[in-house]
């Protein structure tokens, strides 16, 4: 700064008249700090929300509760015994052994790929709420191939799987083009679409195509060998080859965002589609495509679910909460293919955990959903919030008092 | 006497933003701060309002030191402010957004509006501002409302008015009355400080000039005592050519030809009502014009990014229009739009993903989907070198570059081709004193390649000084053509408030 010529200042004050904000996806993506710095957030984000959850596991002791007034210490180290047991539990569950490690990938599996699907949504600046509806329709595209076609497995499976993510990518793109064409909010179509996959595949599996004959309910005939998802572990473990489907999407989408210049495309209309627009890129169809290529995401996460899963016969239930689960876990991982891969493992950790901890201390299965939901209020409520209503986040010091409508 | 601040030192991370500045205004003189973007203008200010605390140093008023904390500090030692942007709610009425904060009440916590726009009524007389209360904000023109500013500060008492670059947003005539306005200011006795990096309105206006550079002042004069060329280099710290040199413009065949187009706003309403002009090889043709005539819609209906709803559009003889903004680029188009940070840039990106912005899908950068970051990296590498843009690095973001480096950016990815048409948009916009000298020179550089340019901009000085020929452009049509070396400013000027020539 002492070179008379040096115009270079970095003085995030004076740089510009018309300072734009960090917007939603670079606070989101951690984007612009280093590695550690992404890490720091999401880490402190778990320790407060463990925390949390010990008070509560606490609060929620009856037995100490009631201790509480004769005998406060006693109380304490009874609630602080609670909260060692159940915590114990969840982590043997979890890492303890081969079978809990293999549980967590079972249950990390669908959450990578929803993950992924929710999180390059993310990247390119879309909110698809919709990750749940998109495996529901990937999932019975899948199914569909494996009751209707005869294969063997070696192009049974692939077969299938590209139905499902055909079957993902026309659902997500229905809410792409609604944007593109009507401006319509995605948060909204994804959701409503959320609905109509539930009640569509409720529907289907009533109908001769699905229906398990000889049933009244709405499940499907069972899956043919050939269209199962193999054990990768053999049969005492439920790791599918969903497994390896699940971390070969996250170097696909890393390739893609980062060194494909459809990626490229992708991140820059996800940052500023006005922008883009003014660089030649086809806003409009970027959206179809970010749509597509997320519901194809989340399709492959639905044929793990509908394909690899004994007894291998799906019900409307399939897709479960995995779709809303990926929401968190997508902020978590900061919409970063490794991110979410990680933060994938945790969730699978918490929810074979959970399980354990269950068990061994009585403690409700919710408790892991409270601990997830708490993790993402830390990180992300206030950017979820804003970024929905599309509200600009308070200013830094400087114009708090002055916030005007000037410009 | 006066409003003083005393060996100001403020840091930031990374940046010492002032470096024990001291300067003095009194009651009854108008004191000009000047000194380029980033210089630290604009944070000595938010001291003086009270948004920041001083490393060191301190403020006085009348001798009396001062505890400013927050601006309702400054604003009871009677320091008040008139932004560049100004904080007005335009919905509501001159009254309203006077008293908003203060509102005067009668019994019971009723509003007392009568008295508000007796308030407000006092202070246009005294003043001679003419506003009237009742009107609402956002049917004002932009001069008047910046007087609405000046009366919600005195209003509140204020003897030390503080203007941040108050005629950026204003034509000519209205930098005019503006004057007039400040100078009754100081017969009335305040004290002014007035923000500015226009060299020639400060030697105009002032009685005393500070400049300051990169955080410190450099220089406490007296207008009659300097040049405009000894006040430049000052700010700039090394000799600056303040006109822009060109030779006489070998004009060539048409390049862009406009003819009748049509275009709207977002809000529907027509913004561009048949204009026809054309702009020739080897000649820079300028649209003058108060901002919000229709020349973003112009630009942006030339570019394939606005619908033409009538009219045709063609470069080098070939029909565009309503073509796609990339087939327009590829006809070796240049364009620098008009707001950086919006349309120009993603300052979320690096300095190389901005340089390669609108040339990534192609060779070298690209083979099919697959994308060479190493070629992209050493391209950006050489543009920076080669345009002079101060980064740290190239994989730095260019939200933290300084105005003037993210407009190299831009002027780097879009020059760095066989150019054969430039359309700039308020090129030099907020920009420090050497990158426009440097960016006017490479447009100027561009036509005497032979490319047909064409530069719109609010800034009449800049068209001007540019231009071979110039348009100015009101209500949507262009109401008259004139020749920057025989017309005066006086005639564009009143061109551009919609008198005819």
């Amino acid at each position: 700064m002492t070179e008379s010529t040096d115009n270079n200042h970095p003085n995030p004050k004076e740089s510009s008249p018309k300072k734009q904000q960090p917007n939603f996806l670079a606070r989101v993506t951690g984007n612009g700090s280093g590695w550690w710095k992404s890490l720091l957030i999401p880490t402190l984000a778990l320790i407060i929300a463990l925390i949390i959850g010990a008070i509560s596991i606490a609060l929620t002791d009856l037995e100490a509760l009631a201790l509480l007034k004769e005998d406060f210490p006693g109380a304490l180290s009874l609630m602080a015994d609670g909260v060692g047991i159940a915590y114990k539990a969840m982590f043997v569950g979890a890492f303890g052994s081969v079978y809990g490690l293999s549980e967590t990938l079972f249950a990390a599996t669908p959450l990578i790929l929803a993950g992924l699907s929710v999180a390059l949504g993310f990247r390119a600046g879309l909110f698809n709420i919709g990750a749940t509806g998109q495996m529901l329709i990937g999932g019975m595209a899948a199914v569909w191939v494996g009751l209707n076609i005869t294969l063997p497995g070696f192009l049974h499976i692939p077969l299938a799987l590209v139905a499902a993510v055909l079957g993902g990518a026309l659902w997500g793109g229905i809410a792409g083009f609604l944007k593109a064409k009507t401006g319509a909010h995605e948060v909204i179509t994804t959701i409503m679409l959320n609905f109509i996959a539930f009640f569509l595949v409720e529907f289907l599996l009533t109908t001769p195509v699905f229906q398990n004959p000889g049933s009244n309910n709405p499940i499907s005939e069972q899956l043919p060998l050939s269209a199962r998802l193999p054990d990768i572990f053999g049969g005492d473990y439920r790791v599918s080859l969903g497994l390896l489907i699940a971390i070969a999407a996250v170097f696909f989408v890393f390739w893609l965002l980062y060194k494909s210049s459809l990626g490229f495309e992708f991140r820059a209309v996800g940052f500023n589609p006005t922008a883009s627009q003014y660089a030649g890129m086809n806003v409009e169809k970027l959206c179809v495509l970010v749509m597509g290529v997320s519901g194809g995401l989340a399709g492959i996460a639905g044929a793990n679910q509908a394909l690899g899963l004994s007894p291998y016969q799906v019900t409307s239930a399939f897709a479960g909460t995995i779709g809303f689960d990926a929401i968190a876990l997508a902020l978590l991982g900061q919409s970063h293919p490794v991110g979410v891969l990680l933060s994938a493992l945790l969730f699978g950790a918490m929810k074979a955990g959970g399980r354990s901890m269950q068990a061994a201390a009585q403690i409700p299965l919710e408790l892991v959903t409270v601990i997830q939901a708490l993790i993402i209020v830390f990180i992300a409520a206030p950017e979820l919030v804003r970024a929905i209503f599309r509200v600009q986040p308070p200013e830094k010091e400087s114009t708090q008092i002055t916030k005007g409508w000037g410009g | 006497m006066g409003l003083e601040l005393r060996g100001i030192t403020k840091r930031f991370p990374g940046v010492l933003a002032n470096d024990d500045v001291s300067l003095t205004v009194e009651l009854g003189e108008i004191l000009a701060l000047l000194g380029e973007n980033g210089a630290g203008k604009t944070t000595l200010m938010n001291i003086l309002y009270g948004l920041y605390t001083p490393d060191a140093g301190e403020v006085l008023v009348d001798g009396q030191q001062l505890q400013l904390s927050s601006p309702s500090d400054s604003i009871a030692a009677g320091i008040g402010m008139v932004h560049q942007h100004f904080m007005l709610v335009p919905v509501f009425t001159v009254t309203e957004n006077v008293i908003l904060g203060m509102e005067p009440t009668k019994a019971a916590g009723w509003l007392d509006m009568k008295a508000g726009s007796q308030i407000v009524e006092n202070i246009s007389k005294r003043y001679k501002l003419d506003v009237d209360p009742d009107a609402l904000v956002e049917d004002l023109p932009v001069g008047i409302q910046q007087r609405v500013e000046i009366i919600k500060v005195l209003s509140r008492e204020a003897r030390y008015l503080v203007f941040d670059e108050p005629t950026a947003v204003l034509t000519p005539q209205e930098v005019e009355e503006f004057f007039q306005i400040i100078r009754g200011l100081r017969e009335t006795g305040k004290g002014i400080i007035f923000i500015s990096h226009k060299l020639k309105e400060a030697l105009e206006i002032a009685d005393r000039i500070v400049v300051m550079r990169d955080g410190k002042s450099v220089a406490d004069v007296i207008p009659e005592q300097v040049t405009e060329e000894g006040i430049a280099e000052l700010m700039v710290g090394r000799p600056v050519e303040l006109v822009v040199r060109k030779k006489l413009a070998e004009v060539g065949e048409p390049v862009l030809v406009v003819n009748e187009i049509i275009a709207l706003d977002d809000r529907d309403h027509t913004a561009v009502d048949g204009v026809s002009f054309e702009v020739h090889s080897g000649e820079i043709v300028g649209i003058a014009g108060v901002q919000g005539n229709g020349q973003t819609q112009l630009v942006e209906t030339i570019m394939g990014i606005r619908m033409s709803l009538a009219g045709t559009v063609s470069i080098n003889g070939q029909d565009v229009t309503n073509a796609l903004p990339r087939d327009i680029h590829q006809m070796n188009v240049a364009h620098v739009p008009e707001d950086r940070q919006a349309s120009g840039l993603i300052i979320n990106f690096t300095v190389t993903e901005n340089m390669i912005l609108d040339s990534y899908y192609a060779q070298p950068y690209s083979r099919g989907i697959q994308m060479d970051w190493d070629i992209a990296n050493e391209a950006a590498e050489r543009l920076v070198q080669e345009y002079d843009v101060r980064t740290p690095s190239i994989d730095t973001q260019v939200s933290s570059l300084s105005g003037g480096n993210q407009q190299k950016v831009i002027v780097a990815r879009e020059f760095d081709r066989d150019v054969g048409l430039v359309i700039a948009s308020q090129p030099t916009r907020g920009i420090d004193v050497g990158s426009i000298e440097y960016i006017h020179s490479r447009i100027v550089e561009e036509r005497d390649k032979g490319a047909a340019v064409l530069i719109v901009s609010s800034e009449l000085d800049e068209v001007m000084a540019l231009s071979d020929r110039i348009l100015v452009m009101f209500g949507g049509r262009i109401v008259g053509e004139f020749d920057p070396k025989k017309d005066s400013t006086t005639e564009i000027g009143l061109a551009m408030l919609g008198g005819t020539k």
